[in-house]
């Protein structure tokens, strides 16, 4: 996943303005700052209990529930506004863990000795080797199911991305003249390291982590959709989607609308990202 | 050039080795005993005696090195261990299921190249300009639809509202659509990103310019000079869409119900059997290596200007 999204990115420069103003950038914001207050606040947006029957069961959208009712009579919107905060903070923990570890192994790798580097890499090249999916399954296997691992499983899959990227960008930074000059006045390793090396590396970094979010938005949704994320009275996107599949025929949108919410925010996220990005180049 | 090809064919070894012995001791130190769990039931009424017959018998009781040295060699000639679930053998379990995931997959694969070769030409030749905005969107966007998602729509809007593909009773093709459709949509999007965007720059440089001067008409220009150039960077991520399409099988054949290695994956997990869960991961990692180590060494042959850099 995190590979396709560098590749947008780069073939996404050439064409995309630079303005964080356009419409498409704004309506982004917007959709985001919508979900983002859903899993603030919850409450403020839905009078309605996500996990408690409020009417009568299999209702099409109306005035009352705007998105219909579920199965056993539960309201689809507030389990959506609910669902928000589950799987952002999922998603934020994932970037955390992908971005805490590969930040680590990418600065040790590019700035250490090359049996260390050459170790470090060889474990990169590993974790890129396995589908992201059977990756983190594998993690799951592993440490059971559950919000909180299906969260540490999808960070494991980018650690490699940002392992490459910032050991690539330390490697270009340690490079400079400037870097030069620090150790030249007498700077230690560890201050040239700290003051001069990771501050100028780490824009490039914190734009993938942004990228990373999206994605991991819609890994988490997946395995939730499986079923190995949290348990079923939660509302989570994919485990709402997964529990009203059986009602397709009959009750379009208890899969479709919650499915559109995710849909939106995964692309305001990216829409987002790339508008950072190519504000940073341009 | 040798020496480039032995020196990564050596890198793909070591991966693929690290691959195995990590995931071996993971299944190793794992907490819980397959023996145990599969014939120490009080059910079964076997005697610890026997138990550890069993054990005996399938090299359980030997030192880790030996059982590691046993499952590699067993590896490498084709024994993939048996399921702690069933007991069944993986390497027959693998290759009934194989045929199911291999139709699938590769149906997927040509439906994303035909759509990303449409989405890419429609978005640079199209007539209209509106025409070319809207292909140009589509990419992002396919990209942020989850798999499991677009299937359940799929099968709402071609299967219950328009009643095309019957939900019971599909004949192995009609059974096919579906599926793969879902699995293509974020498949293309990055094929015809890289697309859209080699065509950009191959058409901007100069000996397009000199070849249309000479009076070449477009079609021409866009088979003989542009699309061989703007292939080759597509290349690049071969390895990463075949993580996609093991993804969309784990997906679609759980919501479809077929019984191939996607199925098989969602189930290993969800029984805890690692053995089965093992030769998964370490059978695509080969594969994801493997289709690398063709890429990389394929670019030489397709690209001349690569060879003579490969060569100093």
């Amino acid at each position: 996943m995190s590979s396709i999204a560098t590749v947008f990115t780069r073939s996404r420069k050439a064409q995309t303005g630079t303005s964080l103003l356009r419409p498409s950038v704004l309506l982004a914001f917007g959709a985001l700052g919508v979900t983002v207050s859903w899993a603030l606040v919850p409450g403020l947006f839905t009078s309605y209990d996500p996990i408690a029957n409020v009417g009568p069961s299999l209702q099409a959208p109306n005035a009352e529930h705007f998105f219909g009712t579920d199965s056993t009579g539960r309201d689809v919107l507030s389990r959506v506004i609910y669902g928000a905060r589950e799987t952002l903070t999922g998603a934020l923990m994932a970037v955390a863990v992908g971005f805490l570890v590969g930040t680590a192994m990418g600065v040790l790798s590019g700035s250490s000795h090359r049996s260390v580097d050459e170790v470090l890499m060889r474990i990169v090249d590993v974790l890129l080797a396995i589908p992201s999916l059977l990756l983190s399954l594998s993690v799951i296997i592993l440490l059971g199911y559950g919000t909180v691992n299906v969260a540490i499983a999808v960070g494991i899959t980018s650690i490699a991305a940002f392992a490459r990227l910032s050991r690539s960008q330390v490697v270009q930074v340690s490079r400079s003249d400037f870097v030069e000059a620090a150790y030249g006045s007498g700077g230690s390793f560890g201050t040239v390291l700290w003051r001069h090396i990771l501050p100028n590396s780490l824009t490039p970094v914190l734009a993938l982590a942004a990228l990373q979010f999206g994605s991991a938005i819609l890994q988490i949704s997946t395995l939730g959709f499986l079923g190995y994320g949290a348990p079923p009275p939660t509302p989570e996107w994919g485990l709402m989607i997964a529990e009203s599949r059986d009602f397709v025929a009959t009750a379009w949108w208890l899969t479709t609308l919650p499915g559109l919410v995710l849909v939106i925010t995964v692309l305001s996220t990216n829409r987002l990202s790339y508008a950072i990005q190519a504000r940073r180049n341009a | 050039m040798w020496s480039y090809v032995l020196r990564r064919l050596g890198q793909a070894l070591l991966v693929l080795l690290v691959a195995f012995t990590a995931t071996f001791f993971l299944l190793h130190y794992l907490p819980g005993d397959a023996v145990i769990a599969r014939y120490g039931s009080p059910q079964l009424g076997l005697s610890s005696a026997e138990v550890a017959e069993i054990r005996a018998s399938m090299g359980a009781d030997q030192p880790v090195w030996t059982q590691f040295w046993l499952a590699l060699t067993g590896f490498l000639t084709g024994n993939l261990g048996y399921s702690a679930q069933t007991g069944a053998s993986v390497s027959s379990m693998l290759t009934t299921a194989l045929p199911e995931t291999a139709a699938l997959t590769l149906t997927s694969f040509l439906l994303a190249v035909v759509l990303a070769f449409t989405i890419a030409f429609t978005s640079t030749f199209g007539r209209f300009a509106w025409l070319r905005r809207v292909m140009r969107a589509l990419p992002p966007l396919f990209i942020s639809i989850p798999v499991f998602w677009l299937a359940i729509v799929l099968i709402q809007i071609f299967s219950f509202q328009l009643g095309l593909v019957p939900v019971i009773g599909a004949s192995d093709l009609q059974a096919l659509v579906l599926p793969s459709l879902a699995i293509s949509v974020p498949i293309a999007a990055p094929l015809a990103q890289i697309l859209v965007s080699s065509i950009d720059e191959v058409r901007s440089q100069p000996f397009v310019s000199v070849v249309r001067a000479k009076g070449a008409s477009t079609n021409w220009l866009l088979w003989r000079n542009v699309l061989g150039n703007a292939l080759l960077p597509a290349l690049t991520i071969a390895g990463l869409l075949f993580g996609e399409l093991i993804a969309g099988a784990v997906v679609t054949e759980t919501i479809f119900g077929r019984s191939g290695i996607g199925r098989m994956t969602e189930q290993a997990v969800a029984n805890r059997d690692m053995p089965v869960l093992q030769a998964i991961v370490v059978l695509s990692a080969a594969t994801f290596v493997l289709i690398n180590l063709i890429v990389d060494l394929l670019y030489p042959v397709l690209d001349p200007r690569l060879r003579k850099k490969v060569r100093v």
